[in-house]
């Protein structure tokens, strides 16, 4: 059985949402990995959960980025293994290196929780349960969720394939009111390079089942346990 | 000192406290009335030094003394098979089954929110979650009930704007969800804005944690932030009316910080499962001195403190800053001495600043040290048991004579569908989804309704069927109109509303918002309400298992004084069986049979209809048979959790009109109904009126008659009104001009939200 490493970060405040949504909806193994660690141990896929690390207080995710385990993190995505990144996990990985752009201040300058529809742009390890243009409903909670880059990185992101979700109406067409941060090109997930490092603002750990709302989060899921299982 | 070991603390040899004595003058600005500095006097045997006298006047403050409520809240019932944990401790507990119980607790913190909305709301909350882990219970959810000033003016926008923001960044952050609660505005909160929070937390029966120190020898631990000169004298600032100098207060105001309690409620969770703690407290109002105090008092133990070497932020503070101040995310622990080392590893792992600043005592005395030298020495008893007042009641004839208006000779509107879209848009009634949106109200992933969509919050207990369902309820206006019976129909429909998504109510929280009450009309007031929140909750079987009072909610204007409407905002939790078994709001089926069930009739006294359309705060409250009232609430929890029922609403506020169309909009479907004239005696009461003891189920075709017999059975009235489906809200009533209402959705869904939306546009 693959073991899913689960990054925790002081102010982390999905890593238990994250570790229930591996170990006890999937039954696969999900073990904590605490900051100051230099070792990841023997892992096969990396989540970085969702949160407030460090409370956000300087950039979200800019304090995260430098700490100990964060080597070990880039060590593990070097040797190709799969990194996924959720919200402040996103946030994490663009300060870190791993991922180009950056997460800004959501165009309305406030919170924003509610569910919204993503359609699967580009099929990756991540996304490999999905049909291509395949419309799921998660929710998204973030206050800084507005995807920003220069012009070359989203004309390389769009030509490479790597831009994996994004943000669509419920008929799967993309219009200015279903952008619920005000992301550029509606972008709501990447991947890296490689196609192993991916972010993604909305919460696929909190639709995985049927009583909360929505399962459409479940092959994210279930694709990142088939990868690691593969690894 | 180093980690480890107990603070020392210098042989107990009788000798007197060294400092500076406090005088009549000065023991008033703590809040001592002179009559109260002579009972100090008394207890102490000699005058009060100033760090004595300011810890006097802080515990016996109204916030943490209760002098002018504890006589009256003594009143309320306490006790129930399901209740682990009554008033006393930092918070209720009651059991919901299968080993699991819920840690509940609402507090006010209006005046800090007054004065600094952001930081006020936020620390509101963090306060409240400090005591739902103190008890070893992880917080699950929070509820805020929130009332500001009429919502054009930009005193209500920024308070409003503010607050939310607090309420959102402390929540969010933190994470734990925030899934309910209510809004209201009404001009007489325009200076004093009313934020009271609620927090659940859960928890294994083992789990449960007292605030106590113990036995003689146990370490007493601080952990957390450092303490500062914010917050100082917040229990006083809490007591006192508010005025225009109140914005000097602004440092009695504290700043939160989410980030720090993150690693408190972790640190504290895991060393109570580790049973490294004997007793847990937060550091509330009146900071160290109160938690301090009562953890001493419930284990009946006197403590030796070393005020020296408290962490501190700011140079030069005396014992008595220290002692009061209120500075945010810190708590007390006790420890077994042989535990300390472990316990402190522990601590410091989560990178918290920790360490041993006094010791239990054999003695029964509240002792501060500096070094090798007393600073003050107080009997621990008289300190947590505050003089109480017991004053002289007389309603405002004023409110007498509005309640006895003639509402008979009323004019009828020419317009039942414009009255509807005008409540639809009233900012009370009006969807909140503006501000819900800005918590997160799913992590944690447990939230099974979220706001908005439902009666109640519900939220699943892993690894259980169980659900919990929470709410807040309180109409201001009734209450204000008619005290005992607005607050016994706070209760009620707190009940009603767990009962629609198909919870039993098991227990509540209060929190009792009134003026100033050395002010005999607003003494009864509190007076009448807290005899109608007893009278309620026994009918219902809902025992109080703590809460707050916040007293002084009164604003100094230059034309005299203005006082809030009476407020006892009542939080009530309930246990689903079977979390499946629940209901939403929203019409869920074409075709599905809707029905009116209950017991009463609607009337239009104190109705919002009655305020937004006719500009009239007058009449009687809806009339309340609690026994009728509570036989609704079996019979409604009944059909959810026996599976006959899964759309319900209360009848609330705007009536059967306005419950019918929350019902339509939130499912996104309309509804074609026919009201009965029989209802009412005018066709404006049976659309508008509001009552004790209606609502309104939707079901398939195949279980209307089902429904029918169950609530036949237990003698309830049931009207089948019309069905589900369609594009338009058709309501229809004989006597109305055009046969009634006809309206699309779309033109009841822009008057629906566009009110607070607009309200918190920038």
């Amino acid at each position: 059985m693959p073991t899913i490493a689960v990054l925790r970060f002081p102010g982390s405040n999905c890593d238990d949402d994250t570790r229930h949504a591996f170990a006890a909806v999937f039954d696969a193994r999900a073990c904590f990995v605490w900051h100051t660690e230099r070792e990841l141990g023997a892992v096969d896929a990396v989540v970085v959960p969702g949160g407030f690390s460090y409370g956000d207080y300087l950039r979200s995710g800019a304090l995260a980025a430098h700490s100990p385990v964060m080597g070990a993190v880039r060590a593990f995505a070097r040797r190709g293994g799969a990194v996924l990144g959720i919200c402040n996990g996103f946030q994490i990985l663009t300060e870190a290196g791993l991922l180009p752009g950056a997460l800004a201040q959501n165009e309305g300058l406030r919170f924003v929780c509610r569910d919204v529809f993503v359609r699967v742009e580009a099929t990756t390890p991540f996304t490999a349960r999905y049909r291509p243009g395949e419309r799921l409903r998660l929710p998204v909670a973030h206050h800084e969720g507005r995807f920003v880059a220069d012009e070359a990185t989203l004309e390389r992101l769009e030509g490479e394939g790597r831009v994996v979700l994004r943000y669509v109406a419920a008929d799967g067409e993309r219009r200015p009111d279903a952008n619920p941060n005000g992301s550029l090109h509606d972008i709501a997930g990447i991947v890296d390079e490689r196609g192993t490092v991916m972010g993604m603002m909305p919460h696929p750990e909190r639709a995985l089942e049927p009583l909360l709302g929505s399962s459409d989060g479940r092959g994210l899921v279930q694709a990142l346990i088939d990868t690691a299982a593969a690894a | 000192m180093s980690g480890g070991t107990v603070a020392s603390v210098p042989a107990l040899v009788p000798r007197l406290p060294v400092g500076v004595v406090a005088g009549p003058e000065q023991a008033e600005r703590f809040g001592l009335a002179p009559e109260e500095y002579r009972q100090v006097i008394a207890h102490l045997g000699r005058e009060p030094l100033a760090v004595e006298a300011g810890m006097f006047g802080a515990l016996w403050s109204e916030h943490c003394g209760y002098k002018n409520s504890r006589p009256l809240l003594r009143r309320l019932p306490t006790t129930g098979p399901q209740v682990l944990q009554g008033p006393g401790e930092n918070a209720g507990v009651v059991d919901v089954g299968d080993g699991w119980g819920v840690a509940f607790k609402m507090e006010s913190h209006n005046h800090p929110s007054a004065v600094e909305p952001v930081q006020g709301a936020a620390t509101g909350v963090g306060g409240i979650l400090r005591d739902i882990f103190a008890m070893g219970a992880r917080p699950f959810a929070v509820l805020d009930a929130l009332r500001f000033g009429d919502h054009t003016t930009a005193r209500t926008r920024y308070l409003l704007d503010g607050v939310v923001r607090g309420i959102a960044g402390y929540g969010n952050a933190i994470g734990v969800p925030t899934v309910g609660g209510e809004i209201g505005f009404h001009a007489c909160f325009e200076q004093n804005p009313l934020v009271n929070v609620m927090a659940l937390g859960l928890l294994r029966h083992e789990q449960l944690q007292s605030g106590t120190v113990g036995e003689a020898g146990n370490a007493l631990v601080y952990v957390g932030s450092r303490t500062g000169r914010d917050g100082l004298g917040g229990a006083v600032f809490a007591s006192a009316d508010l005025s225009e100098a109140s914005a000097a207060d602004r440092p009695a105001v504290q700043v939160g910080d989410p980030f720090m309690e993150k690693l408190l409620l972790e640190a504290c969770l895991e060393a109570i499962e580790a049973g490294l703690v004997v007793g847990v407290q937060d550091m509330g109002a009146a900071g160290l001195t109160s938690s301090v105090a009562e953890m001493a008092h419930r284990a009946g133990r006197g403590v030796d403190l070393r005020v020296d070497l408290i962490p501190r932020r700011e140079h030069g503070m005396t014992p008595l800053e220290v002692m009061l101040s209120e500075s945010q995310e810190r708590m007390v622990l006790t420890a077994r001495p042989d535990q300390v080392a472990a316990l402190l590893a522990l601590l410091r792992h989560w990178e918290l600043e920790a360490l041993v600043v006094g010791q239990v005592a054999e003695h029964d005395r509240f002792r501060l040290w500096e070094g090798e030298t007393l600073v003050g020495d107080m009997p621990v008893a008289p300190l947590n048991e505050a003089p109480t007042y017991v004053r002289e009641g007389r309603e405002d004839p004023a409110v007498r004579a509005a309640r006895a208006y003639d509402l008979r000779a009323l004019p009828l509107p020419d317009d039942a569908g414009a009255v509807l879209l005008r409540l639809l848009a009233d900012p009370g009634i009006a969807s909140k989804e503006a501000v819900y949106r800005q918590y997160d109200h799913q992590v944690m992933t447990n939230t099974v309704l979220v706001p908005g969509a439902a009666d109640a919050a519900v939220l699943r207990i892993k690894g259980s069927r169980r659900g919990v369902a929470a709410t807040i309820d309180c109409n201001s206006r009734y209450v204000y109109l008619a005290p005992r019976l607005g607050a016994a129909l706070a209760a009620v429909e707190a009940a009603r509303n767990l009962a629609a998504v198909g919870a039993t109510p098991l227990g509540v929280t209060d929190c009792l918002n009134f003026g100033n009450p050395t002010v005999p009309e607003t003494y009864y007031q509190l007076q009448e309400a807290v005899e109608g929140l007893r009278e309620a909750c026994l009918a219902l079987s809902t025992p109080v298992t703590g809460g707050n009072v916040s007293l002084y909610n009164q604003y100094r204007a230059e034309e005299g004084p203005q006082a809030i409407h009476p407020t006892p905002s009542v939080g009530m939790v309930g246990v689903l069986p079977d979390v499946e078994r629940r209901a939403g709001m929203g019409l869920r089926r074409e075709g599905d049979v809707v029905l009116l069930i209950g017991a009463g009739e609607p009337a239009i006294g104190a109705s919002s209809y009655l305020w937004e359309v006719h500009g009239l705060e007058a009449g009687t409250p809806p009339a309340l048979d609690l026994e009728a009232a509570a036989r609704l609430v079996n019979c409604l929890a009944r059909l959810v959790q026996d599976g006959l029922v899964d759309t319900a609403h209360d009848v609330g506020e705007g009536g059967l009109a306005v419950a019918l169309a929350e019902m339509a909009l939130l499912g996104g479907r309309g509804v074609d109904v026919e009201v009965p004239p029989r209802l009412a005696p005018r066709w404006d009461a049976a659309l508008f009126g509001e009552a004790a003891a209606l609502a309104l189920v939707a079901v398939p075709e195949g279980r209307a008659a089902d429904v029918e017999r169950a609530v036949a059975a237990v003698s309830l009235r049931v009207e089948r009104l019309g069905r589900a489906g369609g594009e338009d809200l058709r309501i229809r009533h004989r006597d109305a001009p055009a046969g009634g209402i006809d309206l699309t959705l779309e033109r009841a869904r822009s008057a629906f939200e566009s009110t607070i939306a607009e309200a918190l546009a920038t």
